[in-house]
């Protein structure tokens, strides 16, 4: 039995350990809008944070993530980077089927809390882990621009 | 363990379960989009009169409540290409009411009442949405405007000419009296439904040309939208499924005893060609199949490799075809040219490798069936329902989902066929997903065409003769044979070679049907028959310039005087483009002219290519005249991601077997274009009043040629084969 904290709730989940944070999150808790693309963490469909850094959750052993705070995509909006992003998404129409776009979400999330203010190459650095089949990838980077904060400075070590 | 109820726990009362849903999902500021239909237990939605009592429903396209509610009924697949809110919108426009007062409900399988009308079955694909929807949607809203006032002048006993009807009212001018739909919908119902209506002038259009926010996007940002693969019901077991893994093979053996020792694992399901194993997750599953000692049966042909595949389309491309278009004598004209050109064109098999991986969940019970999956031919995939189970159409149900991506994959119903045999075999609730490897290897694919190609050119340069065999799989002989011509021309793979957009002499277009093995199943795939045709087409165009040594735009332009639209799309994306300015070296500047689907394109792609022939896009520019729009930015969008999905391909893609056995498996190997080298692409959109083109596929589909014309200006180089990268320009 592990314990998981998702979402700021604590689960109790009958699971092997090794079993992938994503089946976990998907077929045992129920939250789906963490996404399978690839199992080989080469596509970024299944981004979630762990303790606030990103990380791709089809190959993460549940053991590995408990112990540690979980955030999917369905809490995003608890920080304020967030809820700007997914206004930012929906002001400038960003997904189109939308199956990639959680993680999209949640690696942009990570990266602002990092680099408040990224370059493009900071953006290219940190977002082309995620595959997008629909080539959304203009609009999600200017997404990200419009949430950046010009006046901020990286945190130290970010 | 979370799951939402099933939608049709109580059919009786699913009125209330619609509106329970209502409650819960209403989205701020915008309609509700349920993702999933709610089924008929006891009849079939169709044409008016199968309404609720209380309920107003003239055509198969809407429903008003006597809440008020207004229920849109959309037929089509939302694929990305924004669907969900453009439909919705052309009804609402003549409905007269605002898309915060609609809910979008998935139309139920019919491939009668939901026929496309360019298609003729209910079919979300080839670009026909908009095209087809045009006006047979703001017709359907026209009819519930005219019975809603109708009802209204009756109720009132008044001059119909002072009612008038405004977002989910009729109001009576000279009064200001005013009856919701909601008040009027009893009496519509009453009335006679009229055949003929007037339609909106295009200037008192308030929705339609707008980029309101897409009623589906809320849920694709925030997780809660439910694709197929999310779908969660009581008792579900996952299953995942391992096909034999040389073309042509099927199962011989399988030994199921250390699969089943796994915890999690409920059933070990052999098939023909596969072995699923159903389990309490994912995970387990997993674990099953790879803990399964199977031994393959590995069939006709387990040492196919490319070169055998590509030997019987070069031995094809020998023989004469069917005829598909002739002008004048090509071949006399060939003979008398100053100079004269020949080629060999290859476009590789492709996959579709949507983010979503391929899914379908089923339950079959003794008289029920139930389907949820994401299907771009609902009436098929409700048949193949009925094909299995053997059961009547009323007891097999089909709840229509979004797609995480299509490019054409969920045309098929191969999968859904698959699920229901292993569904079958068990008593619970199975959702069937393939792993990201199944998906590519046992993918259907874009077939590999062989073309050849020769032109004639006089002393100027100008082409006098132009003659084209094209080669390859007939998708249209497994997916609608009614749709062959004469001796089994194929329509789709001639599309925009017999004839291309540009005034030639002297044409000659052939096409051979040459088929793969078997055990490879060919599909379609994003921009369907055009995407290998205006490669080949804009590539040689190209050629014959090179070798006049004149300038790629204008000598198109001099070929395109019976077509000002693609004349004017050219000179609209040169201009911005900046066609014509020098660039510095090893950069180039590639076009390709696009007509198809009725709309009209130009795309101007710069490119960068290493000393080391690394191509990396720069930009894109293209121009577009696809005649009225709807939701501008969604034609935008998909132009954008159009592009990008023909690059990726062009760049980087193919599907390749040696030893009977794709060798592609994963993102790692079949690759995607990332962030930081995707190219921007400036989109411009021409106002236009013609009838709307298809747009959905258009983009991808002159994106090779734009490419490698842009990598022939860079490098003087011609690539003549794709994927770029394997038949990239090396440094000499």
């Amino acid at each position: 039995m592990l314990t998981l904290k998702v979402n700021g709730t604590e689960q109790q989940v009958d699971v092997p350990e090794d079993m992938p944070l994503l089946w976990v999150l998907r077929d045992v808790i129920g939250l789906t809008g963490t996404k399978f693309g690839c199992g080989i963490a080469q596509c970024g469909a299944c981004t979630v944070h762990v303790d606030g850094v990103p990380a791709r959750s089809c190959v993460m052993a549940s053991r590995d993530a408990a112990g540690k705070g979980v955030t999917t995509i369905e809490a995003v909006d608890t920080t304020k980077v967030g809820k700007r992003l997914k206004a930012a998404w929906l002001e400038l129409q960003v997904p189109q089927c939308g199956y990639c776009q959680s993680g999209q979400i949640m690696a942009a999330a990570a990266l602002l809390a990092a680099r408040p203010n990224p370059s493009d190459r900071d953006i290219d650095a940190a977002m082309s882990g995620n595959i997008c089949r629909c080539g959304t990838y203009q609009r999600i980077r200017a997404a990200i621009k419009r949430v950046a904060q010009p006046q901020a400075h990286a945190r130290e070590g970010g | 363990m979370g799951h939402v109820p099933a939608p049709d726990d109580h059919a009786s009362a699913h009125a209330l379960t619609r509106r329970g849903f209502l409650a819960a999902g209403a989205a701020a500021g915008g309609g509700l989009l349920l993702s999933f239909g709610l089924p008929r237990l006891t009849r079939r939605a169709d044409a008016a009169g199968s309404a609720a009592a209380g309920e107003f429903a003239p055509n198969a396209f809407l429903r008003v409540g006597r809440d008020g509610r207004v229920a849109l009924i959309v037929d089509k697949c939302e694929v990305g290409q924004g669907v969900y809110t453009s439909f919705p919108m052309l009804i609402a426009e003549e409905l007269e009411v605002g898309l915060d007062q609609v809910t979008v409900e998935p139309a139920p399988p019919d491939d009668k009442v939901y026929a496309d009308p360019i298609l003729h079955f209910q079919c979300t694909g080839n670009s026909t949405s908009v095209r087809g929807g045009w006006d047979r949607l703001r017709h359907a809203g026209a009819v519930g405007r005219v019975m809603l006032i109708d009802a209204a002048v009756q109720t009132w006993q008044v001059d119909p000419a002072t009612c008038r009807a405004e977002h989910g009212e009729v109001i009576h001018e000279p009064t200001g009296r005013r009856l919701g739909y909601g008040a009027l919908a009893d009496k519509a119902a009453t009335l006679p439904v009229p055949q003929n209506v007037p339609l909106k002038d295009r200037k008192d259009f308030k929705l339609i040309g707008t980029s309101p926010l897409r009623l589906d996007l809320p849920g694709k940002v925030d997780g809660s939208a439910q694709f197929g693969i999310d779908v969660k019901l009581p008792g579900l077991k996952i299953a995942t499924v391992a096909h034999c893994p040389v073309i042509g093979g099927k199962l011989a053996h399988v030994d199921a005893s250390r699969a089943q020792q796994i915890k999690g694992v409920y059933r070990v399901v052999p098939l023909d060609t596969a072995v699923a194993v159903v389990a309490d997750h994912m995970w387990s599953a997993m674990q099953g199949v790879a803990a399964l000692d199977i031994e393959w049966d590995e069939g006709p042909h387990p040492n196919l490799a490319m070169r055998d595949i590509v030997r019987q389309l070069d031995d094809a491309s020998q023989r004469t075809g069917v005829v598909a278009h002739s002008d004048g004598d090509a071949a006399k004209a060939m003979a008398g040219a100053a100079k004269r050109i020949d080629a060999i064109y290859q476009d590789p098999f492709l996959a579709h490798a949507p983010m979503e991986p391929v899914n379908c969940t089923v339950h079959v019970r003794p008289d029920l069936c139930e389907i949820w999956v994401a299907s771009q031919v609902q009436g098929r995939a409700h048949q193949t329902g009925v094909d299995i189970t053997g059961l009547p159409p009323e007891k097999v149900i089909l709840h229509n989902y979004i797609s995480g991506g299509a490019f054409g994959r969920r045309l098929d119903t191969d999968f859904i066929g698959e699920a229901l045999m292993i569904a079958k075999q068990v008593d619970v609730p199975v959702k069937v997903v393939w792993t990201r490897e199944e998906d590519i290897q046992h993918d259907l694919y874009r077939p590999y065409y062989y073309d050849r190609i020769s032109a004639g050119l006089d002393a100027q340069g100008r082409p006098v003769a132009w003659s084209h065999r094209i080669v390859g799989s007939s998708v249209m002989a497994r997916f609608a044979p009614s749709a062959l011509g004469k001796d089994g021309l194929d329509p789709d793979a001639i599309e925009c070679a017999a004839p291309p957009v540009y005034d030639l002499p002297n044409l000659h277009v052939e096409y051979v049907r040459q088929e793969p093995p078997t055990g490879i199943t060919t599909a379609f795939w994003r921009g369907v028959g055009p995407t290998h045709n205006v490669f080949v087409v804009e590539s040689f165009i190209d050629e014959l310039v090179a070798a006049a040594k004149q300038d790629p735009v204008a000598y198109r332009r001099a070929l395109l005087d019976e077509s000002p639209r693609a004349l004017a799309v050219l000179d609209l994306a040169a201009e911005k483009a900046g066609w014509g300015q020098p660039l510095p070296a090893g950069r180039g500047r590639g076009v390709a002219l696009v007509y198809v689907f009725d709309s009209y394109l130009a795309e101007i792609a710069d490119v960068a290519v290493s000393p080391e022939g690394e191509v990396r896009v720069e930009r894109v520019v293209c121009a577009v005249d696809c005649g009225a729009i709807v939701h501008p930015d969604t034609v935008k969008a998909q132009i954008e991601g159009g592009i990008l999905f023909g690059l990726t391909a062009a760049l980087f893609d193919e599907i390749t077997i040696e030893n009977g056995r794709v060798q592609q498996g994963n993102f790692n190997d079949y690759r995607t274009l990332r962030m930081d080298e995707a190219p921007f692409v400036d989109v411009y959109l021409v106002d236009s009043t013609e009838a709307p083109g298809g747009i959905g596929e258009t983009g991808t589909v002159g994106a090779a040629p734009a490419l490698a014309n842009a990598i022939f200006a860079a490098t003087g180089k011609r690539i003549r084969a794709l994927p770029v990268w394997r038949n990239r320009p090396r440094p000499a």
